[in-house]
């Protein structure tokens, strides 16, 4: 029965997060596939329960996390940050400092309920000294700043090598475990094997679990931060700036909270990152991590909370499918025949002495490797969504959803 | 009728240029006070003065008595002065509902934190602030386009939500910059009648510019008249339209006083 989805009786009924039927059983089933997942009992979606892609979908729920801060700031807020990685290493670095285990580099070894708000909250800290610059320089020129921000915070990662333990060897991160405080045996171990609740969970699909729940919950915080009095604010404030003032909104106040939040959810990605990678280098929070979350907010929509959830879904997705597609084109490339391994071997470079697009193998041939493929397709994606969608993947989304909508009178 | 707005001497000049230029006026409670001139006679920026956008170089601005000299422009929005502008200032990509909630963002108090957790406090203040805005968008007849975002809509509309952003800052003072500019009859009918509730019902004092005549000497209880950042008159409109400055300077020969 679908009634009059758009009667509502209430206002209050109107401003709920899942104001139609529709979206509250879409939103139910999608949380159902979620839980059951590692599971793999979902048909069609066996595949899913795989340690491996477990830890990618883990890794996209802490890239969703990264990009709601971004996108409070830049989608909402209308500040465009390349700054976004810095933060997130200061999450991290923030997360081991306390986190780690007491070694040669500094870590306290304290419990991730310290080192995991810690870490959002020494980088929102940051945001707030940061901020001010977004009211002497605006638009490009603030894009150029906080560009500047992610070179000097590489600068100072790299050289502050008993925290970080410099470019060689990088440092490990605090483990995904839940103690309460420093005793033996965790309460809860997020990374081994083990079986909850009576059923028997992989490492990986418990640490898919965490990520889920964290960013379930960073997903609600940046809606209602949204739908609310402050989330107007910043979009007033990106829409017409002057025109917000006058209305009464604090330019400078909203400005420095906006930085401040997408600040703290960076650092809490950075330190979710850095502690699920387990061991990483400075230069893991460069430039490249930062243009990762631009493309996630602009590929997913920027100002849509839920396209923040696509958008990180494709990014992590699409450089597995891009390098399986080159291992395949270089396997026909060796032993294919006929025209299609004549184009394969155009395509793709097989050794340091055959040239091609892109190689399989990092660092030999003369092509591209595939992480260089990947900056080169974000880029085109970034400069496509602008132009052609400036919603997105949403935005698509949309479309397609209209055209049903209106099914069997499309016009 | 007690003193709202005190404008004492204001001079304000660009590089050279003298945009105002030593002007004087009030604006009582419960007026409405119309500002006219001819283009390029500084009421925009007088207007940009009371917001304290623009900071006169010379002389004062007292808000029932005060004044409100180099106060932060959002300040002057707590203290109830709201606006609407030329040239249509709404925020585009929000809604005709989200545009006129950021009206009330200063009678709201709820910071981020409540508003993230939405908490009772915050829901309760969401739902309440909902209720004043749709009495707006009642008042304002748009109810058709509440979930449009505003930049999608026509002119006339986008002029109406831009009232009802101003209003739902429950200003003491309401600044109309030109709010018929460009408008058809019809539509101005509607708009002067919106103003005149405005007066009567709410209460509300109001400075109006306006470069339709018939508009301001129709609704307006005392006219001002700016020519080249100078006041040149001001009084109740009919005296005003005598005045033979007043006939050489801005209305020219085609104007012919009403009877
Ligand atoms: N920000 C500014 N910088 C430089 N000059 C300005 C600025 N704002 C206004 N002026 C100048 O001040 C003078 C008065 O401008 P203002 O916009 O107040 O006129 P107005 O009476 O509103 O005219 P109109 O009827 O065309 O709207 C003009 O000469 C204008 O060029
Ligand atoms: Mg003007």
């Amino acid at each position: 029965m679908r009634g009059r989805p758009q009667l509502y009786t209430s206002y209050a009924a109107d401003q709920a997060l899942l104001n139609t039927g529709t979206k509250r059983l879409s939103f139910a089933l999608f949380g159902v596939v979620l839980l059951c997942l590692p599971l793999g009992f979902i048909p069609g979606f066996r595949w899913a329960a795989d340690a491996d892609w477990m830890l990618v979908l883990a890794e996209v729920a802490i890239l969703f996390i990264a990009a709601l801060g971004l996108n409070l700031l830049t989608g909402l807020a209308g500040q465009v940050s390349l700054g976004h990685a810095f933060f997130m290493g200061v999450g991290a670095y923030v997360a081991a400092i306390l986190g780690s285990p007491e070694g040669p580099l500094w870590g306290l070894g304290l419990p991730i309920w310290v080192w995991l708000p810690a870490a959002g909250l020494v980088a929102a800290a940051i945001g707030v000294l940061i901020a001010p610059t977004s009211f002497r320089v605006r638009g490009l020129y603030l894009a150029i700043v906080t560009l500047g921000l992610v070179f000097i915070g590489e600068h100072l990662f790299r050289n502050l090598d008993f925290i970080t333990g410099g470019s060689q060897s990088g440092r490990t991160f605090p483990p995904l475990e839940f103690k309460f405080w420093k005793e033996e045996t965790p309460f809860i171990d997020f990374a081994t094997d083990g079986d909850w609740f009576g059923v028997e969970l992989t490492g990986q699909a418990k640490t898919y679990y965490l990520m889920l729940g964290l960013a379930l919950i960073a997903g609600l915080v940046a809606k209602n931060i949204q739908r609310t009095r402050a989330g107007r604010a910043f979009q007033s404030i990106r829409d017409r700036d002057i025109a917000a003032e006058i209305t009464g909104v604090d330019e400078f106040r909203y400005k420095t909270i906006a930085f401040a939040l997408s600040s703290f959810f960076a650092g809490v990605a950075g330190a979710l990152f850095a502690s699920f990678v387990g061991r990483t280098i400075p230069e893991a929070f460069g430039l490249p991590l930062s243009v990762e979350v631009i493309a996630i907010v602009l590929i997913g929509g920027a100002g849509v909370v839920s396209g923040m959830g696509m958008g990180a879904a494709f990014v992590i997705v699409m450089p597995l499918i891009v390098r399986t597609i080159t291992e395949w084109l270089t396997q026909v490339a060796k032993t294919g025949e006929g025209v299609f391994q004549k184009i394969a071997d155009v395509l793709v470079s097989t050794g340091t002495f055959d040239p091609g697009l892109v190689s399989a193998s990092a660092g030999s041939g003369p092509g591209l490797n595939v992480f260089q493929l990947n900056q080169v397709l974000y880029g085109l994606l970034i400069v496509g969504f602008i132009i052609f969608e400036p919603l997105g993947l949403y935005g698509i989304w949309l479309r397609v959803r209209n055209y049903w909508k209106g099914w069997p009178f499309t016009y | 009728m007690s003193r709202l707005l005190e404008v004492d001497r204001i001079r304000l000049s660009f590089k050279g240029v003298r945009a105002i230029d030593g002007v004087s006026f009030h604006v009582d409670e419960g007026e409405l006070f119309a500002i006219i001139g001819p283009n390029g006679a500084g009421k925009t920026s007088i207007f940009n003065c009371l917001n304290q956008v623009y900071r006169p170089q010379e002389g004062d601005i007292r808000w029932k008595g005060e004044s409100i000299m180099g106060l932060k422009p959002n300040k002057t929005a707590e203290l109830g002065i709201a606006r609407t502008f030329q040239n249509i200032a709404l925020f585009p990509h929000m809604t005709v509902i989200e545009n006129i909630l950021t009206g009330r963002h200063v009678r709201m108090k709820q910071g981020w934190l409540a508003g993230a957790i939405w908490l009772g406090p915050a829901k309760k203040e969401e739902l309440e602030n909902r209720f004043k805005v749709e009495d707006i968008v009642d008042f304002l007849e748009i109810e058709q386009w509440r979930k449009h975002p505003v930049g999608m809509l026509p002119y006339g509309v986008q002029k109406r939500v831009e009232l009802g952003r101003a209003l739902a800052m429950d200003p003491e003072l309401l600044l109309l910059d030109e709010p018929v500019a460009g408008m058809n009859l019809e539509e101005t009918e509607d708009m002067a009648r919106f103003i005149l509730d405005i007066q009567d019902e709410l209460g509300v004092s109001m400075i109006l510019v306006e470069h339709d005549m018939g508009l301001v000497m129709d609704i307006a209880d005392r006219v001002m008249v700016l020519d080249f950042g100078r006041k040149i008159a001001d009084g109740r409109p009919a005296e005003v339209q005598r005045n033979p400055d007043v006939i050489k300077a801005y209305l020219g020969e085609e104007f012919e006083p009403a009877d």
